[in-house]
């Protein structure tokens, strides 16, 4: 189905380090055209560096990278003619208005000005930003400037997309309507590459899905076969002393229990016939529980199921959730 | 299209842009223009009558006026600088330079396109300086062709003290520094004949003011304005002009390709 389409981004070895820090340890890609691809990973996994490197912002230490046959460190300016960027930074001019940013970009691809005016139209309406098209973007929301920022990266038509989270910090609503527009660019025969922290982000979007950590590939493969590799979610029951979290390991045989937090993990898809199920057999044991919580499988499970630890990202701004994580994290790997 | 074609074009572009950002951002410019202004006006109405009295037996105020406008004028291209310095280093802290980098573009464009807009905003600059000293008293003697080669000389020091300041702006790791970095260039005038003729000074200051690069600049600049003598100063003027914005433009360009991405 795909195998006759070409191959629009592959990386042979890619290799890079700062002084002793080896931030990417040879990656192997292999993207076809008109697809998206996620790249998966926590802070510091090389993901923005992956993407610099392709997008000839950042030169190798090893290896190759090729884009729609082109080398990037051979031929960075043929490259540079196929791609579009929209970075985590914001990349847009201040100073200027949506439509002068625009402008820049159409002057800057060498449209001619007919073509250019016609292109800057388009996107101001595709891109919801008639409004505030003559405002200076510093005047702009983190979401209208993000939709500037990809507006701009589209200017030139670019064959190959690079986006480099292009929804974190993005409220729930921007980002769905970020996701409207990566899939309507795909849809179009432009192949992406995004990276993102966030799981659900990768399962909506991507056709195929890779786990950097550590500057290496982990794994690979469908979000389809991808989930396979996590394990599934759980209830995680609490309870006031130690006589309820007892009778309820005897009620519940598959679950885990932690006796110094008085919580037990009983195994779960998180959907609620599973939920009333756990319930009812409480009901039916008259067993008394202090607190309930679903947990879900999030992107710490999948890096807990492919390397066996938590990945211990500093920055989550949700502690309880943080600590829920690490604690799972240790319960399971003392299962094995 | 030829590579010249597109070099061209991409520096007209980001000219533009630049030239923008002036018209959005007044007031950097009349800041600049604001210091030699001042300047002039403490020199001229505070200092002016003893310092005239110190260049000749008739020497007065009006005297003082003529002999300060030179070196006001420099403070004014090294007060630009300031400027300069401050808009590249802003510009690098933008995510949009790492936009510019990943596109097919004439690379040095973005800081062609800094170039000539700080030494058109300089040129206006010294237009609005030349004005306010010409209210004060300045009356040069020079004719048309002197008006013409005294612009030159100044479109020459300016051209070479903003290649210096994109360097020091592109050098910079903070827009802080960036502002911080050209000031000694506002001082350069002082330490040279802008304000004084230099053999009033002690000997170890006399040398250093005969010596830098100001100062040939200013000497010629009064030449051709009041027909005093230029000699070789107009050959080392040229001279120091050209080894400034070769050197600084090489710098300017080895910081530029050093590639800082964040």
């Amino acid at each position: 189905m795909t195998s006759s389409r070409k191959p629009a981004i592959v990386t042979t070895e890619l290799r890079k380090s700062y002084g002793a820090k080896v931030v990417l340890d040879g990656i192997d890609l292999m993207i076809t055209e008109g697809t998206i691809f996620a790249l998966l990973g926590p802070n510091g996994a090389g993901k923005t560096t992956t993407v610099q490197i392709l997008s000839t912002l950042l030169r190798a230490d090893g290896g190759h990278a090729r884009i729609l046959g082109h080398d990037v460190t051979r031929e960075p300016d043929a490259v540079r003619e196929l791609i579009g960027v929209t970075g985590q930074f914001s990349a847009v001019d201040n100073l200027l208005t949506g439509r002068e940013n625009l402008n820049l970009m159409a002057d800057l691809c060498h449209l001619d000005r007919a073509t250019g005016r016609r292109r800057i139209a388009e996107l101001i309406e595709q891109f919801d930003l008639a409004e505030a098209a003559d405002k200076p973007a510093a005047t702009y929301s983190g979401g209208m400037r993000r939709r500037l920022d990809l507006a701009m990266t589209l200017v030139g038509d670019p064959r190959v997309i690079f986006l480099d989270e292009p929804t974190t910090g993005l409220d729930p609503r921007s980002r769905r309507a970020m996701w409207h527009v990566i899939r309507a660019l795909a849809a179009e025969g432009v192949t992406i590459l995004l990276t993102t922290q966030y799981l659900e982000e990768a399962d909506q979007l991507a056709d195929r899905v890779a786990f950097l950590d550590h500057g290496r590939l982990i794994a690979e493969g469908t979000p389809h076969e991808l989930k396979r590799l996590i394990p599934g979610g759980h209830v995680v029951l609490r309870f006031d002393d130690q006589e309820g979290l007892d009778s309820a390991a005897r009620t519940f045989a598959a679950a885990t229990r932690d006796d110094a937090a008085l919580t037990l993990q009983v195994p779960s898809d998180g959907g609620v016939g599973s939920l009333r199920s756990v319930l009812d057999h409480l009901d039916r044991d008259a067993i008394t529980v202090a607190g309930l919580a679903v947990h879900t499988p999030d992107l710490d499970d999948v890096f807990l199921a492919l390397t066996g630890r938590p990945d211990g990202r500093a920055d989550q701004p949700d502690d309880r959730r943080d600590t829920r994580a690490g604690r799972s994290g240790q319960e399971r790997a003392s299962a094995r | 299209m030829s590579t010249l074609t597109f070099a061209l074009r991409d520096s007209t572009t980001m000219l533009r842009r630049n030239l923008l950002h002036m018209r959005r951002y007044p007031s950097l410019t009349l800041m600049l223009i604001g210091i030699p202004v001042i300047l002039l006006l403490l020199f001229v109405y505070v200092f002016g009558g003893t310092l005239g009295a110190g260049l000749g037996p008739s020497g007065d105020r009006t005297d003082y006026a003529n002999y300060v406008t030179p070196g006001i004028l420099l403070i004014t291209v090294a007060s630009a600088a300031q400027g300069t310095a401050i808009s590249v280093a802003m510009d690098m802290a933008e995510g949009i330079i790492a936009r510019f980098r990943t596109m097919a573009i004439f690379r040095p464009s973005v800081l062609t396109g800094h170039v000539v807009g700080s030494v058109f905003q300089s040129m206006l600059s010294l237009v609005a300086v030349t004005g306010v000293a010409l209210l004060v008293g300045f009356r040069p003697t020079a004719t048309a062709v002197e008006w013409l080669a005294a612009v030159g000389v100044l479109a020459m020091i300016t051209f070479a003290v903003t290649w210096l300041s994109v360097a020091l702006g592109l050098v910079s790791k903070s827009v802080e520094t960036a502002s911080n970095l050209p000031m000694p260039l506002v001082l350069l005038p002082f330490l040279g004949s802008g304000f004084v003729p230099t053999d009033s000074m002690p000997t170890p200051v006399r040398l250093f003011a005969d010596y830098q690069p100001f100062t040939p600049v200013m000497e010629t600049l009064r030449g051709l304005l009041f027909g005093t003598g230029i000699g070789v100063n107009g050959l080392l003027a040229v001279g120091w002009c050209a080894v400034i914005t070769v050197t600084c433009f090489l710098w300017a360009k080895a910081l530029y390709n050093r590639g800082r991405t964040a």
